[in-house]
C-alpha cells in the first residue's frame, strides 16, 4: 500500500456550512425517482452516475477514476424550507434559552461575560475542557429580562426531539433560524463555539448532503430486481415531500397545508438521521421493518465503531470445543486434522526445503501435511488443488512462498475469553491429532479458566517468522507458570494429580518395585536404577526433584496445631527436602498444586521454565499413574457417619435452639444487654447468629471426628484437590444458616417469613437454619429459605462480573499505554511519569517471592537444611 | 485553630528542591519538567510549604512494597 505521509496538526471540530455542503456537492439532486424504464440513473436523481461508480468497468463522470477507485462523490438537496438537525436541537434549545429573543446577545451582564471570557480563554490555552463552565453559563444565562437591551424574556421549552416551543408558540425552524443568525459573533464564545468553524444557525439546515452511492450500494436480487438500501429510502423521501412543499409554497397553497408538509419534511430529516429519536415513530421498510439510518449505522455493538472499526475478523484462526488430553505437554495443543488441513503457516521455499514443499503440494489440500496456496514472487497467489498440483509442482522454485498445512511443532496463538490477563492468550506448539477438538493439558485449565463442559476456545497461526519467535520467546506457556499478580505458580497440578501426589507420597505407602516400575514408565521417567527392594512412594517422587533442591514448608494438610511437631508431624504435613529427596510430608496442592505449589514454584525461580515445565508434565503423569495404581472414586458414601453421631448432633442443634429461645425470651423481658455501638435488636440477632453459627460448627467437627484419612472425599478436601471440610459437614452433618441480604432471612409475609410461624416469631427455623444435612434431605420449608440465600447468590455472582466487567474495561483503557522504562520509571506514550519507580520497589512480581523480594526466614532455613546436608 | 497539615500522619514530607538540587533530578530522570507530576500552587500542602509555580518538589513518602519512596512534583498555577 503506497499512500502520502502527512503529519496531523490539528483537528477542527465544527459545523458543515450551507456554501460547503454546496461546494462539496457535484450535483444537485431534485427527482425522487432513481432509475428510467430502461434501467438507466436518471440525471439529478438519486442515482446520478456523478456521485460515484461502483461497477468496475464503469468510469467515474466526477473523478474520471474505475469503479472500487472512485470514493464516491456527495450530492446535495435544496430543502424547501430550513429544518432543525436532531442532533443539535438540545443545544438550540440551550442556546435560544441563553439568548434574548430580541437583540440576540447572551443574557449575560458585561462584568459576567468579561469573567467567563477570561476563564474560558486560559481553558483553552491549558487545551482543558470547557463543558464544565459552559453549562455554568447555561444555567446562569436563564434571565427574564435581557441585561443588554431590556427585553422581556419568555422560556423556551424542548417538545422532543425537535419542537422549540416559546411560551405557547410553537417556532418554526426559520425563526428558530433568525434568532440564531441574530446572534453576535462576539457572543459565540459564552455558548461554547468556535467562530472559526461554525455558526449557530448552521445547526438549522438549509440544504441537505446527499451520501454518495457508494455508501448506500442498491443490491441486485436473484430475481433480477433492484433493492435500495435504507438511506436511498429515506432520501427519496425527502425528495417527494420537499419537491411537493416547493409546489404547494409556489402556488400559494394555504398556510396550513404548507405548514403540515413542512411538519412532514422535518420528519423525514429527522428519521434520515437518526430512526431511534424518542418521541418520533420511527419510519418503516414497505414490510414493516424500522429502517436503519444513519444513527443506527455506527450506533452500539453491531454499528459501525464497536463492529468495525474497534473489532476486526481476522484469517488464520480456528475455533472448536476443548477437551482433555493428559499425555500431551502444557506446552502444546491438541488440534484436529480438519482444522490443520485449513489453516496454514506461509512458507519461503529455498533450495534447502522445496523438496520438502514439493512433497507437500503432493500432498494437496486434502491430506494432511499438504498445502493449500502457493504465492509466486509476483504476489499472486495460486490454489492448489488435487487437478492441478502436478502444474504448480512443475512451477516452484526458490522465492515462492508455500501456504502449507498446520503441523506437529508450529508454533500458535491459543485463547480463551473472556482475554481477562495476559494468560487468556499463551502460545502453544501444535500437535496434530485426530477427532474434532482443540486438546489442552489440564494444568493450563487455571490460567484461561477453562473446563470442558462446553468450553470453546480460539487458535491462531502466526504468519511471520518475527511474530513466531517473538511469541516464543514471549508467550509460551511455560513462559507464565509464575502470574505478575501473585508472584506464584498460576499454572500447576489441578485434582486427582493432587489427590494422586498424596496416595503416592505419604506415609506408609510402599511399592513393590514392579510397581513403581510401571508407573515411572507411564510418566515417560527415565528408569531408575533396580534396587530389588520395595519403595516408599516418597522415594519415587524424589526421583523427579533436582538432585540439589532444598526445602522446608507446611503442607496443605497442615492442621495449624498449637504446636508444631515438625518432622514429628502426625499428619505428615511437615515437608522436608533435603538434596532433592523427601525427607518427610506429603506432596498435595503446595507441592505443585496451581495458585500455591512451593515445589514448582521454586523450580521455576531456581531452574528455570524448562526445568519446571518438564517437572509439571512429568510429575502429573506419576501422580495420575500412582492414583491408578490404587483406585479413587467418592460417593454419598464417603459422608456416611454413624447413628451415633447424628444423635450427638441432633442433641447438639436442639440445645442450640433452646439457647435461641432463652435469648429471644431475655429480649421480649428486656433482660438482654445491648452490646456497645448496637440496638436490643442488632444485639439478639448477633447473639443468635452467633450460637447457631457455633452450632453448625460443633455439628462439622462432630461429623469430622469420624473421617478417617481412608476417606476419599476427606483425601480431596485436606489436601485441596476438590472440596472444602465445610462442603462435606453440609452433606454429613448440618447445612447451617442460610441468609439473604447478609443475615437471617426475615423478609416474606408482614411480620413472619412463611405462613407457617407466629406473626413476630425469631426463633431458629422461623428465619432459615437449616437442620438438616444435604444426605438427610431438606424439609420443605428449610428447602424454601435454601432456595431463597441460593438465589441471592446466583444474582449477586451475575451482578458482579458485569460490574467487575466494566471496571476492568475502564482500569484497561486508562492503563493501556504505560510502561516501564529501561531506567525502572512508569511513563505514558508522552513521557509524562507516572511513577518513579515501578511498584516504588522496583520488583517485577512474577519474579518475586509471593509479591515481596524474598522471604527470609524460609531462605535461612533452607540453607540451614543445605548445610546440614552438606555435612 | 488552626491546624498545621503538614504534621498529620497521612501527609508525606514536602520539600523544595533548590535550583541545582532540581536540575539533578531533571537530569538524572531523563525528563523535561512538564513530564512530572503536577501539584497545584494552590494545594494545601504546596502552600503550607509556600511553594511557587516552576518550583519542584519531592515528596518522600511510606510505601507498601518498598518502605520509603521518594517522588516528585512540579509545581502549576
Amino acid at each position: 500500500m503506497k499512500g502520502i505521509l502527512k503529519k496531523i496538526s490539528q483537528i477542527d471540530f465544527g459545523l458543515m456550512s450551507p456554501e460547503n455542503i454546496r461546494k462539496m456537492s457535484v450535483t444537485k439532486i431534485v427527482t425522487p425517482d432513481t432509475y428510467d424504464e430502461d434501467g438507466y440513473p436518471i440525471e439529478a436523481g438519486l442515482m446520478d452516475p456523478r456521485l460515484g461508480v461502483i461497477d468496475p468497468g464503469l468510469r467515474c463522470r466526477s473523478c474520471g477514476s474505475k469503479g472500487g477507485d472512485c470514493q464516491g462523490h456527495f450530492g446535495h438537496i435544496n430543502l424547501a424550507r430550513p429544518v432543525i438537525h436532531v442532533g443539535f436541537a438540545d443545544t438550540i434549545h440551550k442556546i435560544l434559552r441563553s439568548t434574548c429573543k430580541d437583540c440576540g446577545h447572551v443574557l449575560l451582564t458585561e462584568s459576567e461575560k468579561v469573567d467567563y471570557k477570561e476563564k474560558i480563554e486560559t481553558l483553552i490555552k491549558n487545551e482543558e475542557s470547557i463543558t464544565g463552565i459552559i453549562k455554568e453559563i447555561y444555567a446562569v444565562a436563564r434571565r427574564d429580562k435581557c441585561p443588554s437591551c431590556g427585553e422581556e424574556q419568555e422560556d423556551v421549552k424542548i417538545d422532543k426531539p425537535v419542537s422549540i416551543v416559546e411560551g405557547n408558540y410553537k417556532l418554526t425552524a426559520s425563526e428558530v433560524r433568525e434568532r440564531l443568525e441574530a446572534i453576535p459573533q462576539e457572543d459565540y464564545i459564552y455558548i461554547g463555539i468556535n467562530y472559526e468553524v461554525a455558526k449557530p444557525e448552521w445547526m438549522v439546515l438549509t440544504v441537505l448532503p446527499v451520501p454518495p452511492v457508494t455508501v448506500r450500494p442498491s443490491i441486485t436480487l436473484e430475481t433480477g430486481e433492484r433493492s435500495e438500501d435504507d438511506l436511498t429510502h429515506k432520501l427519496v423521501d425527502i425528495l417527494r415531500i420537499n419537491q411537493r412543499l416547493k409546489e404547494n409554497m409556489e402556488a400559494g397553497a394555504p398556510q396550513l397545508i404548507v405548514e403540515d408538509l413542512w411538519e412532514l419534511l422535518q420528519y423525514h430529516v429527522t428519521t434520515y438521521f437518526d430512526n431511534e429519536a424518542s418521541g418520533v415513530p420511527p419510519a418503516r421498510h414497505r414490510s414493516g421493518r424500522p429502517l436503519k439510518t444513519l444513527a443506527q449505522r455506527l450506533k452500539g455493538k453491531e454499528g459501525r465503531f464497536r463492529s468495525n472499526l474497534s473489532g476486526k475478523r481476522v484469517n488464520f484462526s480456528a475455533r472448536t470445543v476443548i477437551s482433555p488430553d493428559p499425555n500431551i505437554s502444557i506446552n502444546e495443543v491438541g488440534v484436529p486434522e480438519m482444522i490443520a488441513t485449513e489453516v496454514t503457516v506461509p512458507v519461503f521455499v529455498t533450495e534447502w526445503n522445496i523438496e520438502k514443499m514439493k512433497e507437500y503440494i503432493m500432498n494437496g489440500p486434502n491430506k494432511h501435511p499438504g498445502a493449500n496456496y502457493v504465492i509466486r514472487p509476483d504476489d499472486r497467489k495460486i490454489r492448489v488443488y488435487d487437478e492441478t498440483k502436478e502444474t504448480v509442482i512443475e512451477k516452484l522454485e526458490p522465492g515462492f512462498v508455500v501456504e502449507r498445512h498446520l503441523m506437529d511443532g508450529d508454533v500458535v496463538l491459543f485463547n480463551r475469553q473472556p482475554s481477562l490477563h495476559r494468560m487468556s492468550m499463551m502460545a502453544h506448539e501444535v500437535k496434530v491429532l485426530p477427532y474434532k477438538t482443540f486438546r489442552l493439558n489440564l494444568c493450563v485449565c487455571p490460567p484461561y479458566n477453562a473446563d470442558f463442559d462446553g468450553d470453546e476456545m480460539n487458535m491462531h497461526v502466526f504468519q511471520t517468522e518475527e511474530s513466531r519467535a517473538e511469541a516464543k520467546s514471549l508467550m509460551r506457556v511455560q513462559e507464565h507458570i509464575l502470574s505478575p499478580r501473585f508472584g506464584g505458580p498460576i499454572i500447576g497440578g489441578i485434582h486427582d494429580h493432587i489427590s494422586g501426589a498424596y496416595l503416592l507420597t505419604r506415609e506408609g505407602s510402599i511399592f513393590s518395585e514392579e510397581d513403581v516400575f510401571q508407573m515411572v514408565k507411564r510418566a515417560r521417567m527415565p528408569l531408575p536404577k533396580p534396587t530389588g527392594e520395595d519403595w516408599t512412594g516418597k522415594q519415587v517422587f524424589s526421583l523427579l526433584l533436582p538432585n540439589d533442591l532444598n526445602m522446608v514448608y507446611r503442607a496443605e494438610i497442615c492442621r495449624k496445631c498449637d504446636e508444631c511437631l515438625k518432622l514429628e508431624c502426625k499428619n505428615d504435613a511437615y515437608v522436608v527436602i533435603e538434596d532433592g529427596q523427601i525427607k518427610s510430608g506429603a506432596m498435595d496442592e503446595k507441592a505443585y498444586g496451581a495458585f500455591s505449589g512451593k515445589i514448582l514454584d521454586s523450580i521455576v525461580k531456581e531452574y528455570g521454565t524448562d526445568k519446571a515445565r518438564e517437572f509439571l508434565d512429568t510429575s502429573t503423569k506419576l501422580a495420575i499413574a500412582g492414583i491408578m495404581k490404587r483406585g479413587f472414586t467418592t460417593s454419598t458414601a464417603d459422608e456416611e457417619i454413624p447413628k451415633e453421631a447424628k444423635d450427638r448432633i441432633e442433641q447438639l442443634l436442639a440445645n442450640a435452639e433452646q439457647k435461641v429461645e432463652q435469648l429471644i425470651d431475655a429480649y421480649h423481658n428486656e433482660e438482654l444487654e445491648a452490646l456497645p455501638g448496637r440496638s436490643l435488636r442488632e444485639t439478639l440477632e448477633m447473639k443468635i447468629m452467633q450460637v447457631l453459627g457455633e452450632a453448625r460448627d460443633k455439628s462439622g467437627e462432630i461429623a469430622e471426628s469420624y473421617f478417617g484419612m481412608e476417606n476419599h472425599a476427606v483425601i480431596m478436601a485436606l489436601t485441596g484437590a476438590r472440596g472444602s471440610m465445610l462442603n462435606l459437614t453440609q452433606i454429613a452433618a448440618c447445612v447451617g444458616q442460610q441468609s439473604v441480604r447478609g443475615g437471617r432471612i426475615e423478609r416474606g409475609y408482614s411480620k413472619r417469613t412463611l405462613p407457617h410461624f407466629y406473626e413476630g416469631e425469631m426463633g431458629a427455623k422461623a428465619s432459615g437454619f437449616v437442620h438438616s444435612s444435604y444426605k438427610k434431605g431438606l424439609d420443605p420449608l428449610e428447602f424454601f429459605f435454601h432456595a431463597m440465600g441460593g438465589r441471592e447468590g446466583l444474582v449477586d455472582t451475575a451482578i458482579r462480573t458485569a460490574q467487575s466487567g466494566y471496571m476492568q474495561r475502564r482500569l484497561v483503557n486508562a492503563l493501556q499505554d504505560l510502561n516501564v522504562q529501561l531506567d525502572g520509571t512508569v511513563r505514558d506514550n508522552r513521557g509524562v511519569i507516572i511513577q518513579t519507580q515501578y511498584g516504588e520497589d522496583g520488583i517485577d512480581p512474577a519474579k518475586s517471592d509471593y509479591g515481596k523480594v524474598a522471604d527470609i526466614d524460609r531462605m535461612i532455613e533452607e540453607m540451614r537444611i543445605k548445610s546440614k546436608a552438606g555435612k | 485553630m488552626k491546624k498545621d497539615i503538614l504534621k498529620h500522619k497521612l501527609v508525606p514530607d514536602h520539600t523544595i528542591l533548590s535550583d541545582t538540587e532540581a536540575k539533578k533530578v531533571v537530569k538524572n530522570l531523563k525528563v523535561h519538567p512538564e513530564q512530572l507530576p503536577k501539584i497545584k500552587a494552590d494545594d494545601p500542602v504546596a502552600k503550607a510549604i509556600e511553594a511557587k509555580p516552576g518550583d519542584i518538589l519531592q515528596i518522600t513518602r511510606k510505601s507498601h512494597t518498598a518502605g520509603k519512596f521518594v517522588t516528585y512534583r512540579l509545581v502549576l498555577e
